[in-house]
């Protein structure tokens, strides 16, 4: 396993390398430039070269690449050609942000999303089944934005009970110290801060859940039934074991390898930045940074924030594959 | 056992959690005991994050917003006008021949770090963007120094309250332009402090000092009461970034914020209907328009932004043979229903235009006659121009909406639509901002729509900027119809050099009436601003360049 582990983390020197380089070079080969943008309608010629020179954009790309590499083994992820801002900096700032609303947003959709994928296999064909397969199809297909506005609305305009969006009530006292705000308001004793943030943070968790929620609920349900029909649960029937222990003992844990692995997957997914989610509830996350970033031709911060997405992709799929041991002790690796 | 011991390990784990959010909770009713005073806290919603808070550094509107509060430069507009009045300095004075401005500067006024604003701030804060052996020169690009103030040689200390700029020629619109963001004065002592880090460390003479700044979520700026005019009603002035309308909204009518700006036009009926809301809205100084490419433009070798004896005009990549025809450009403007357009797309919040600049400016020529919308005109023209079937085009239409066009695919729609009545038949193309901006500046497009907002609330930066042959550069071009009309540009320079405001403002029109004639461009609209408030808020004055002052605001 240990063996396993360190092999697994040196194959992520070959996946940076791919994904920057691939990233450098179709931002760098896209039209636009980000000098131009940066000096809006009226840059003259002069200006622009200047410019373009002072963040070395006139080398050769194999050449910027390179010096662009040395840096980061130096730890130096550059400056935003837009902001001036460390680019580390800008990262930071936001992806304790991604971070929180993930976790939250995974809560949501795995308690809902394996409860009702649950119930639906042993209750196949029935009113409960149809009716949650018929709203799991609704969450997949449902526009997120168009989600977000109508759960602000309810809850934020029409009800009052939850705030519209944000990160926290801008006058409640906060100190930042971790940038997780939920763990920062905890060890700061800073009750208001806490359930301020905490109803914050359920809409926009509910409106970026029911996406992977509804997708948890149909794969829980799908394996649940296959294994269901297995012969060791007719064993464990035929031996008399009540039906809850049958399902919640040991079919639920054998079911769960597929759900794990879907779940490891839009836990990725969403650790890259919600932009829809993060744009509506005014979540500043870092989705919304790298697509403003694409937008701005903001070299310097698009590679950065696509390395810190492979490198979180890379973790999580490695702490994936480690779960399945923990759930399904016959996989284990050389 | 072990699986027991791990449960009880969970368990405990998890009372820990619990204990530490219930006291967390119960710690929040203590602080709630507290006789607390009202602050006034005015929350802003604004539709992006600043890039960077140095107020010469910046070329965005969404960073000047904020740095409008912090910063204060030697002249300032006066409220809800762009005619200025003294700020920082009391009085000026102008040497005959046009060249040298001498200032006399306010005494007793204080940075927010305590220092005392004087002449050697003024000269610091213009230094560091022209003068490259400047310490601080490398730390910012000053992007709107070249564009802009490139007529200023120099600034000089003649004392401690007076200085002096040194023109290199006369500038009838340099004082208005002094009235920037960019020439703002800041604190020479917070600059060394901060070094290249100061653009997020603003410290200026403003109302307002800075407290805060949460990348895409909110900066804090908090009353300065040392501030010299008295320190300003509202306690804190909170700029929250809410990106998408429809939530910015939604936040103002759940009563999370005060004030917000760029409320989508198709709502602006239900914020009148909404008795909670003020809807504050203005002429904006903006011009939207339909650019045809008429043809020929320069290479500017020497980069001095003029088009030189030795610089040849050549054809643009986007050379369209119609548009180099006046009766085809003409029979275009005949084509449009702009009244239409204003009404359906701009949603009525805006004017019809007949010139390249808002009728409140300087020099807008009332005399011109608009072309009225008549199609059967603009058959009869394509006909005599030799295009009796018309001709296939492509318009390039603009991926996103600014002030001056809230809604360019619409629009875009329309004027196909219209064109197609004519027998001119359009194909829309989009590409992403960046690249439509650099592409239509080194003229590749036949047609196009853009527009602008003025900087400083004079002509010339509409007029010049816009509209003359020197901006017709291949690859940055200002004026993207290529109109390389060399008399209308010497008009244009004149002007610029022209103090006196009627025989200035008489150039300008002369200038109008030519393009109007020759018709490059079809000028569709000048938008409004609008922003919305909620009914507590007072004082709160639109100016036409679009800047944001809440010192006189107020809240009940």
């Amino acid at each position: 396993m240990k063996w396993y582990i360190i092999k697994r983390l040196l194959q992520i020197i070959p996946v940076v390398l791919g994904v920057t380089l691939i990233a450098f070079a179709l931002i760098h080969l896209a039209p636009g430039d980000p000098v131009r943008t940066m000096l809006g309608q009226h840059a003259t010629q002069q200006e622009i070269d200047e410019i373009r020179d002072k963040y070395g954009l006139n080398r050769p790309l194999y050449e910027q690449y390179f010096i662009w590499l040395g840096d980061v083994l130096k730890g130096d992820l550059g400056r935003s050609i837009l902001t001036h801002e460390q680019v580390t900096t800008e990262i930071g700032s936001r992806f304790p942000n991604t971070i929180e609303l993930a976790i939250a947003a995974m809560i949501f959709a795995i308690l809902i999303g394996v409860v009702a994928g649950v119930i639906s296999a042993t209750k196949q064909y029935s009113v409960a089944d149809y009716s949650v397969m018929g709203l799991a199809l609704f969450g997949i297909s449902m526009p997120v934005f168009w989600l977000g506005i109508m759960l602000m609305m309810i809850f934020g305009v029409f009800l009052g009970w939850l705030p519209i969006g944000g990160r926290i009530d801008l006058l409640i006292p906060y100190q930042s110290i971790t940038g997780f705000m939920v763990i920062d308001s905890i060890i700061t004793l800073n009750g208001a801060a806490l359930i301020s943030v905490l109803e914050h943070l359920i809409l926009p968790a509910i409106a970026l859940g029911t996406i992977p929620m509804a997708i948890i609920a149909r794969t829980t349900r799908s394996s649940m039934l296959e294994v269901l029909r297995q012969d060791f649960i007719r064993t464990e029937r035929a031996k008399g074991l009540s039906e809850r222990k049958v399902i919640y003992k040991h079919a639920i844990r054998n079911a769960m390898v597929p759900v794990v692995t879907v779940i490891g997957l839009n836990f990725g997914l969403l650790l890259s930045g919600a932009i829809l989610t993060e744009t509506v509830f005014s979540w500043p996350g870092v989705g919304r940074l790298v697509v403003d970033a694409v937008y701005a031709r903001d070299y310097p911060l698009v590679i950065g924030c696509i390395l810190i997405f492979a490198l979180v992709f890379v973790i999580v799929n490695l702490i994936t594959d480690i779960l399945y041991t923990y759930i399904d002790p016959r996989i284990h690796y050389e | 056992m072990g699986s027991l011991n791990a449960n009880n390990m969970k368990a405990g784990a998890l009372a820990i959690i619990v204990c530490g959010l219930l006291l967390a909770v119960s710690l929040s009713g203590c602080t709630d005991n507290k006789p607390v005073v009202k602050e006034k806290v005015l929350i802003f919603a604004c539709s992006g994050d600043a890039d960077k808070l140095d107020p010469a550094d910046v070329t965005d509107g969404e960073s000047t917003a904020r740095t409008d509060s912090i910063f204060e430069g030697l002249v300032q507009y006066k409220e809800g006008s762009a005619d200025i009045e003294p700020c920082l300095a009391t009085a000026w004075t102008m040497s005959p021949d046009g060249k040298n401005i001498t200032f006399t500067l306010r005494q007793d006024v204080k940075f927010h770090d305590n220092t005392t604003f004087d002449a050697d701030a003024v000269v610091f804060s213009f230094e560091r963007q022209y003068n490259t052996s400047h310490p601080y020169f490398s730390y910012g690009e000053w992007a709107y120094w070249g564009y802009m103030f490139s007529d200023i040689q120099k600034v000089e200390k003649i004392d401690d309250y007076t200085v002096k700029i040194v023109l290199s020629r006369p500038n009838a619109a340099i004082m208005t332009s002094l009235a920037m963001f960019t020439v703002a004065i800041v604190s020479p002592t917070n600059a060394a402090l901060w070094k290249e880090d100061a653009f997020k460390h603003p410290c200026g003479t403003g109302p307002f000092k800075f407290v805060e700044w949460v990348k895409d979520d909110h900066i804090t700026v908090e009353a300065f009461d040392d501030y010299w005019r008295g320190a300003p009603k509202l306690d804190k002035v909170i700029y929250r970034v809410i990106t998408d309308p429809s939530a910015r909204l939604l936040a103002l009518q759940a009563g999370e914020i005060q004030g917000m700006e760029y409320p989508d036009p198709a709502s602006l009926t239900i914020i009148e209907a909404d008795s909670d809301l003020q809807l504050l809205t203005a002429p904006g100084m903006n011009v939207g328009y339909v650019a045809m490419n008429n043809g020929y433009g320069y290479n500017d070798t020497n980069h001095n932004g003029m088009h030189d004896a030795d610089e040849p005009w050549v054809k643009t990549p986007g050379y369209f043979e119609p548009f180099t025809n006046k009766s085809v450009r003409q029979a275009i403007n005949y084509a449009i229903d702009k009244n239409s357009i204003v009404t359906n797309l701009y949603k009525g919040t805006a004017i019809v235009a007949k010139n390249g600049m808002p009728p409140f400016m300087l020099g807008w020529n009332d005399a011109v006659v608009d072309y009225p919308y008549d199609p059967e005109r603009a058959r009869e023209l394509l006909t005599e121009a030799g295009y009796p079937n018309g001709f296939n085009t492509t318009l390039w239409v603009m991926p996103v909406s600014r002030p001056y066009m809230f809604d360019p695919a619409k629009i875009g729609e329309a004027i196909q639509g219209y064109l197609a009545a004519v027998n001119i038949t359009v194909d829309i193309y989009q590409i992403d901002w960046s690249t439509y901006l650099a592409k239509t500046q080194a003229g590749e497009h036949s047609m196009c729509l853009l527009g602008w907002t003025g900087d400083n609330g004079d002509p010339d930066n509409f007029m010049n900027v816009l509209y003359g042959a020197n901006q017709c550069t291949l690859g940055t071009a200002g004026n993207v119809a290529f109109y390389n009309n060399t008399e209308a540009q010497d008009l244009l320079s004149a002007a610029l050099q022209t103090y006196d405001t009627t025989e200035r403002s008489n150039l300008y029109k002369e200038a109008q009436v030519m393009l109007h004639e020759d018709a490059p461009f079809v000028y569709l609209a000048h938008a409004n601003q609008n922003l919305v408030f909620t009914k507590n808020v007072d004082g709160f004055v639109l100016n036409p360049t679009a800047r944001y002052f809440f010192y006189p605001c107020d809240m009940t």
